[in-house]
């Protein structure tokens, strides 16, 4: 087998297209996804918005100062919806026959899950782009973000997206049918909802800011936001990059033991 | 068609060609059922095998094994000359697997689902796009080709299958209930397909719970009962484990019907539809002594069947756990 590495870049390229191809003959399952952070940020700026602004910096900021301070937030939890739909389409594909095929065939076997990775990513990236699209348009601006903030903010967003998707692979892979996919995917909308994305931490209860504090989700958002708001990123930063890179290990050993052990079906 | 093999002991079938597929003491458990308790095949190469059995026996589990889906948990297998455990990839490389449930993209379109199948087996561009029109030219969906595959007839479905399997000219090819779930129409037209396969010389294992499948199709039958193999061999080979050929004879008219229970004495008579089944082999010789027994006694029946021992007969003899399976010489005939 001296031409591994070759037959796995071709056959994880031919899986990157069909899961492309899913997505763009069926993109509702993904545009669906995308409704719950667009909401959200309509509901906080538009119905929460005069108290939400209120209650930052002492009472006298602005509405754009707070759509500024939401928008990084929706940008991760962004990434949240789509890999729950990414747990979705993983377990509903599981259940095709078309993946029983693909073990008997002489491929290469981690390809299937690399095309679903890469797929999912890419969906990510484009949801990210639509959702900050709907945030310039209402007012949101980088404070003098360099070139190389934006990029650091993308690589972040990139990281960060490639992370949750390995979870999201290993549930979908353990989960029987999309409604419990679904479910046990819950966590990647939850999360986004306890951490800092609408309110700072120091404005929750005490007991609860360090669950909000160290959770996945709020160092992220608090690096993204330090990137392209100039605010402190502090601790944040290392404790981003250590859940990305802990996800995103954890979630390729958990799902490519999930898929290289016998079918359950 | 010559294929390399590794060499393993001939049974004694007077088989010469090769064997394609060879399994020794096959064993799988799922949680505490046993649902293989040691399978042994020898499938020649460029030969129709047919797994029977009934639902639960363990066939689809067999081709599970032998395509490398799931492991054995004992015995050992080769196909097309691959050990089963220790070069799972080279199986894979030689097969074609067709499951019981349809094995397509159902999101994507038939001729989608070809050009995946095409790219998956390193075909070129120009070969992937020749063999994809080829064979949807000839499993007659070439005007389906731009449809969701989700769109197709279960009849489509399965051609679409096979199609899909053919794409890597596998040597040999696992169908697992292939026609389960067709209407006869397609059923028919299926059998022609499996028909074609093996005159291309590839070797074919299927699984079938249809006795006339099996009969239709296969050049050796294996009948697959409770994880073991209880009988195989050539179908008239195991049509012949069963005696109980007989005559049929049906009357409208009561009074011949009583003639002819008196006159023959050795059939077993049904009073309510005015039938008697004379025991014999069917050949013309009995025919003609029992028509000439009948025309010396004046007496017509309305009608005559003559019933040789099929399949069904063999498989519930088999696969009665109540009846001894081998040497039985009791007429399983005997009145109701």
């Amino acid at each position: 087998m001296s031409s591994t590495l070759p037959l796995a870049l071709r056959d994880s390229r031919t899986m990157l297209r069909r899961n492309l191809l899913h997505a763009r003959r069926y993109p509702s399952l993904t545009l669906n996804l995308l409704l719950t952070p667009i909401m959200l940020l309509l509901l906080f700026v538009y119905i929460f918005g005069d108290v939400m602004s209120a209650g930052m910096g002492g009472g006298a900021a602005d509405r754009s100062e707070y759509v500024a301070f939401l928008v990084p937030g929706i940008l991760m939890m962004t990434i949240g919806s789509t890999a729950v739909g990414t747990a979705v389409s993983v377990s509903m594909d599981m259940s095709e026959g078309i993946i029983a095929r693909f073990r008997t065939m002489a491929i290469h076997r981690g390809s299937v899950l690399v095309g679903h990775l890469l797929g999912s990513v890419v969906q990510c990236l484009a949801s990210v782009l639509l959702v900050t699209a709907v945030g310039v348009a209402i007012g949101f601006r980088s404070s003098g973000a360099t070139v190389v903030e934006w990029v650091l903010a993308a690589v972040l967003l990139a990281f960060f997206s490639l992370a949750l998707t390995w979870i999201a692979i290993g549930m979908g892979l353990i989960s029987p049918n999309a409604e419990a996919a679904s479910n046990n995917a819950l966590p990647l909308v939850f999360l986004p909802l306890i951490s800092s994305t609408f309110v700072p931490i120091d404005s929750m209860p005490g007991w609860f800011q360090p669950i909000a504090e160290y959770q996945p989700f709020t160092p992220a958002i608090e690096t993204l936001r330090g990137l392209l708001l100039g605010t402190g990123i502090g601790h944040n930063g290392w404790l981003a990059a250590g859940w990305c890179l802990g996800l995103a290990i954890l979630g390729y050993f958990w799902a490519t033991a999930k898929f290289n052990a016998d079918p359950r079906r | 068609m010559p294929v390399s093999v590794m060499p393993t002991p001939n049974h004694g079938t007077g088989a010469a060609s090769p064997a394609a597929v060879s399994a020794a003491g096959l064993r799988k458990s799922f949680g505490d059922k046993h649902v293989l308790d040691g399978i042994d095949l020898r499938i020649p190469a460029g030969s129709v095998f047919a797994l029977l059995g009934p639902n639960g026996a363990g066939k689809t589990t067999v081709v599970k094994i032998l395509s490398t889906l799931i492991s054995a948990d004992g015995g050992q297998a080769q196909v097309a000359g691959h050990d089963l455990a220790t070069s799972p990839q080279g199986v894979r490389s030689a097969i074609g697997v067709t499951g019981q449930f349809s094995a397509v993209d159902g999101l994507i379109t038939g001729e989608e689902n070809m050009l995946l199948m095409a790219d998956l087996h390193h075909l070129s561009k120009a070969e992937g796009r020749r063999v994809t029109a080829d064979l949807l030219e000839r499993f007659d969906l070439a005007e389906a080709a731009a449809k969701p595959a989700s769109t197709y007839s279960g009849g489509m479905k399965r051609r679409l299958d096979i199609a899909m399997t053919l794409v890597g000219s596998p040597r040999v090819i696992f169908l697992d209930e292939p026609t389960t779930g067709l209407d006869p129409r397609s059923r028919h037209t299926m059998w022609q397909i499996i028909r074609e396969l093996v005159t291309g010389g590839v070797t074919v294992l299927l699984t079938t719970q249809y006795l006339e499948e099996a009969d239709q199709l296969a050049d050796r039958i294996a009948v697959l009962h409770n994880g073991r193999i209880a009988a195989e061999g050539t179908p008239d080979e195991l049509k012949r484990i069963i005696p109980g050929g007989h005559v049929q004879l049906r009357f409208t008219d009561p009074t011949a019907y009583r003639h002819a229970t008196a006159l023959l004495t050795d059939a077993t008579h049904d009073e309510d539809s005015l039938t008697l089944r004379v025991p014999g082999d069917g050949s013309q010789r009995s025919l003609r002594t029992l028509l000439d027994r009948l025309d010396t006694a004046g007496i017509e029946a309305t009608e005559l069947t003559v019933h040789t021992p099929d399949l069904d007969d063999v498989f519930f003899a088999l696969t009665d756990d109540t009846t001894p399976t081998t040497g039985t010489t009791t007429d399983k005939e005997t009145a109701r």
